[in-house]
C-alpha cells in the first residue's frame, strides 16, 4: 500500500500497539536544553530510574546562554538563576554521562543548529526535545517534534513516548520563488494562508518543487516554523541534497554503515498515489518578502502591501483579536507596511541563524551603515561551528563595519530569557519565529522576516522590499 | 499526580483566541528548576501592572484590574473557559503548570494546540474540546450570571450547568483511565520492558548506524 513520509516513520518506530490506536514510538534521538529539563532529571532521580540509552542523549545550554563574554564559562552567567539553570544541566549530563557540548565548546549552540550540524540528527531518526521547535529536524525526513517536560523524562526512562497517530497534511508549493524571496517568506505565506491552528492534530509533510529547490537549511526554516502554523512536526523528503548534507559529519554513519543508510534513506519519501488527509496548495510565484504586522505569526503581509482593517474581518472574535493585535503594535490600520520604522533589528534563532541566514544578511548590509534610528542591530550565529565559519569568510567584518554587533551563540533575543531583549513599546525587525505579546521583552513589539529583509530595515531604519535594493 | 475528581466549581472566560503559552507563563519564570509555585506568576503580562520577575512578593504587586481572572466574581474558578487554538507556541510545560497551580483542572475551548493539550493530561489537567457553537453559549451564560458554575464529570463524560443542560465529551479513553486513576504513565510503560528491547534487537539489525 503507498504510504506517506509520515506512515513510513511512524511504521519503523512503533513498539507496540493499544486497540485504540495508542502506540510506544521508540525514539532514536533526545536533544536536551536546560530549560526543560531539570524537572525530568528530578523526576528520574526521585523515581530511583535510570536513563534507558544514554548515548541517544545529546545536551547543551542555548535559552539562557549570554551572547556576550561567554569565554567566562558557567561562571561568567551574572544572572544568577540562569546561572543555575546551567549549572543544574552542567551536574546532569555529568552525573548520568550523555554527550555534551557545553559552554565554551565550539559545537555548542541552539540545539535545532547543532543537531543536524554534528549530524547527531540524520534522515529516518525520531527525534524528540523538550522544545516545539524540534519539528526542524524533519527537513532531512525525519519524525521530529517538541515534548513536554513530563515526556522528557518519559524518553529518559523508556526511550518511548505514548503516541496517537496524527493525520498526514501535505502543503505543496509549486513553481519557482521569486529573486530575494526566501525559506522564510515561504513558511510565513503557508502560516498566513492556513493559520497558526491549520496544522493541529496533522504532521505536514512540504513538498512541491520550491521546497525540492531549496537547500537543507531553507528546508530547516520551513519545518521549524510548522509549529507556528498548530503542527508538532514538520518533514520533507529525502534527496541528493539530503544525502550531500549529512556525508561526513562526525556523529553521520561511516564506511559501510554509511552505505546501507543511504540505501535506507533513499526510501524516505511519500509514495506515488499516498494517501493524505489534507492538501493546499500555494503557488510560490506569487509570494512576496513576509512582514507580519500582528501578535501571532499568521498576522503577515506582503511587504508591498498595507496593515489589515479588522472592520473587513467578518469573525467576531477575529476582529477582536486583530484590534487587539493593533494596540498592543501600536499600529494604525492601512498603513504601508514599508512606513514602519523599526528601533532594533535581530539576525538569528533556531528559524534563521546558520551560515546561509548569515551570508544572506551580510549580501545585504556589505558597504552600507545602519540607519541611525537603529538603536541596536544583533547578528546572532546558531553555534559555535557557524560562528567559525562565517569569521573565516569574514562575514564578521561586513556586520561590525556595518554597525551591527558580532555575537556569540545562543537563542538570545528571540525569546529573551538572557540580557538580549527589547524594551517596552521598542519595535523589532526579527528573523525569529514568534512574535507574541511579550515575547522578546515585556510589552515587546516583532515583526517576523527573513534574514535579508531584516538587513534592509537595518540600513532603511524602516521595512523595505529587499527586492528594491 | 493526583486523580481527576468530579467538580462542581467556578468558571472564568478568557474570551481571547490563540492564547500561547508565552503569556501563559512568561518566560523569566521558566528560569526555576522546580516544578510548582508557578500560579501566582500564571498570565503574568495581562495580571499585573508591573514588570514580574523571580522572586519578587507577588502580592505587593499592582494587579490590573480590567484582567478578567482578576474580578473578584472569578475568584477560586477551577474551570477556564477559552477561544480556539488556547495553549499554541513553545512547548514549556510551565504552562499547565502554571495554570494548575493557580487552582485551573479543566480546561474548555473549541480547540487546542496539540503539545498543549497532552501536557495538560500529564498534570491532571481534563482539556475538553466542543463546538464553537456551545463554547460561544457557556461564554454568554458565565458572563450573564454571577457565580455561574459547572460540574464535570470524567467518568460520564459530562458537563452539567446551572440550569441542568447536559453538555456530553469525548476524551481519549487511555488518557481517561491515567486522569481517573492519577497513573504515572512511565509506569505503564515500564511494563513493556521485554518489547522495548525486542525492538531495540530488531531495530539494530536493520539500521545498526542508529545505536553506533
Amino acid at each position: 500500500m503507498a504510504r506517506t513520509l509520515y506512515d513510513k516513520l511512524w511504521d519503523s518506530h512503533v513498539v507496540r500497539s493499544e486497540k485504540d490506536g495508542t502506540a510506544l514510538l521508540y525514539i532514536d534521538r533526545h536533544l536536551v536544553h536546560e530549560v526543560t529539563s531539570p524537572q525530568a532529571f528530578e523526576g528520574l532521580r526521585l523515581a530511583g530510574r535510570q536513563p534507558w540509552r544514554k548515548d541517544s542523549v545529546v545536551a547543551t545550554p542555548d535559552h539562557n546562554v549570554p551572547t556576550t563574554g561567554q569565554s567566562g564559562g558557567i561562571a561568567g552567567i551574572a544572572d544568577s538563576v540562569a546561572r543555575t539553570q546551567v549549572e543544574t544541566l552542567d551536574a546532569n549530563v555529568k552525573e548520568f554521562g550523555m554527550t555534551y557540548f557545553p559552554m565554551n565548546d565550539v559545537r555548542q549552540g541552539i540545539v535545532h543548529v547543532i543537531g543536524p550540524e554534528q549530524g547527531a540528527t540524520l534522515p529516518g531518526m525520531t527525534v524528540v526535545c523538550g522544545d516545539s521547535h524540534t519539528s526542524t529536524h524533519g527537513a532531512f525526513g525525519a519524525l521530529a517534534h517538541g515534548i513536554g517536560t513530563s515526556e522528557v523524562e518519559h524518553v529518559l526512562a523508556t526511550q518511548c513516548l505514548l503516541q496517537k497517530k496524527m493525520k498526514n497534511m501535505l502543503v505543496s508549493v509549486d513553481g519557482e520563488v521569486g529573486a530575494g524571496v526566501t525559506a522564510k517568506d515561504i513558511v510565513l505565506a503557508i502560516i498566513g494562508k492556513i493559520g497558526t491552528a491549520g496544522g493541529n492534530g496533522s504532521a505536514i509533510e512540504f513538498g512541491g518543487t520550491a521546497i525540492q529547490a531549496l537547500s537543507i537549511e531553507g528546508r530547516m526554516t520551513v519545518c521549524n516554523m510548522a509549529i507556528e502554523a498548530g503542527a508538532r512536526a514538520g518533514m520533507v523528503a529525502v534527496d541528493a541534497k539530503t544525502i550531500d548534507y549529512f556525508k561526513g559529519r562526525p556523529f553521520a554513519p561511516k564506511g559501510a554503515q554509511w552505505d546501507a543508510a543511504v540505501e535506507a534513506w533513499s526510501d524516505l519519501h511519500s509514495d506515488e498515489g499516498a494517501h493524505f488527509d489534507e492538501v493546499v496548495h500555494l503557488d510560490a510565484a506569487s509570494i512576496e518578502p513576509q512582514v507580519t504586522w500582528g501578535t501571532s505569526p499568521e498576522m503577515v503581509v506582503a511587504v508591498s502591501t498595507r496593515v489589515p482593517n479588522p472592520a473587513d474581518e467578518t469573525d467576531s472574535v477575529k476582529a477582536g483579536g486583530m484590534q487587539r493585535a493593533l494596540d498592543y503594535m501600536g499600529l494604525k490600520a492601512g498603513t504601508p507596511i514599508t512606513d514602519i520604522s523599526v528601533d532594533k533589528v535581530f539576525i538569528g534563532s533556531c528559524t534563521n541563524s546558520r551560515i546561509e541566514d548569515m551570508r544572506a544578511a551580510a549580501t545585504v548590509v556589505k558597504g552600507k551603515r545602519v540607519a541611525d534610528n537603529i538603536k541596536l542591530a544583533l547578528a546572532v550565529p546558531g553555534s559555535g561551528l557557524v560562528k567559525k565559519q562565517a569569521e573565516e569568510e569574514g562575514l564578521d567584518r561586513i556586520f561590525v563595519e556595518a554597525g551591527f554587533e558580532w555575537r556569540e551563540p545562543g537563542c538570545s533575543m528571540c525569546l529573551a530569557m538572557n540580557d538580549d531583549r527589547l524594551e517596552p513599546e521598542e519595535r523589532c525587525a526579527s528573523t525569529s519565529n514568534r512574535n507574541f505579546e511579550g515575547r522578546q521583552g515585556q510589552a515587546s513589539r516583532t515583526h517576523l522576516v527573513s534574514p535579508a529583509m531584516a538587513a534592509a530595515a537595518a540600513i532603511a531604519g524602516h521595512f523595505v522590499d529587499v527586492r528594491s535594493i | 499526580m493526583d486523580r481527576f475528581e468530579k467538580l462542581d466549581a467556578i468558571v472564568a472566560p478568557l474570551d481571547r483566541a490563540n492564547v500561547d503559552t508565552d503569556a501563559i507563563i512568561p518566560k523569566q519564570f521558566l528560569k526555576s528548576i522546580k516544578r510548582s509555585g508557578f500560579g501566582p506568576n500564571a498570565f503574568d503580562e495581562w495580571r499585573y501592572l508591573d514588570h514580574g520577575e523571580p522572586g519578587m512578593d507577588n502580592s505587593q504587586r499592582p494587579v490590573n484590574p480590567d484582567f478578567v481572572l482578576n474580578l473578584p466574581r472569578y475568584a477560586g474558578a477551577e474551570v477556564l473557559l477559552a477561544r480556539d487554538n488556547f495553549g499554541c507556541g513553545s512547548s514549556r510545560e510551565h504552562a499547565p503548570w502554571a495554570l494548575l497551580d493557580q487552582g485551573f483542572k479543566v480546561i474548555i475551548a473549541p480547540s487546542f494546540a496539540d503539545i498543549f493539550f497532552n501536557n495538560c493530561f500529564k498534570n491532571g489537567i481534563l482539556p475538553i474540546v466542543l463546538s464553537a457553537e456551545k463554547v460561544d453559549q457557556l461564554f454568554r451564560e458565565t458572563e450573564a450570571s454571577e457565580g455561574y458554575q459547572l460540574i464535570v464529570d470524567l467518568e460520564a463524560q459530562a458537563i452539567t450547568t446551572p440550569s441542568g443542560e447536559t453538555i456530553a465529551f469525548d476524551v481519549d479513553s487511555f488518557r481517561k483511565h491515567c486522569l481517573m486513576n492519577g497513573l504515572d504513565d512511565i509506569g505503564l510503560t515500564l511494563q513493556h520492558v521485554d518489547d522495548i528491547k525486542a525492538y531495540e534487537e530488531k531495530r539494530a539489525i536493520e539500521a545498526p548506524w542508529l545505536f553506533a
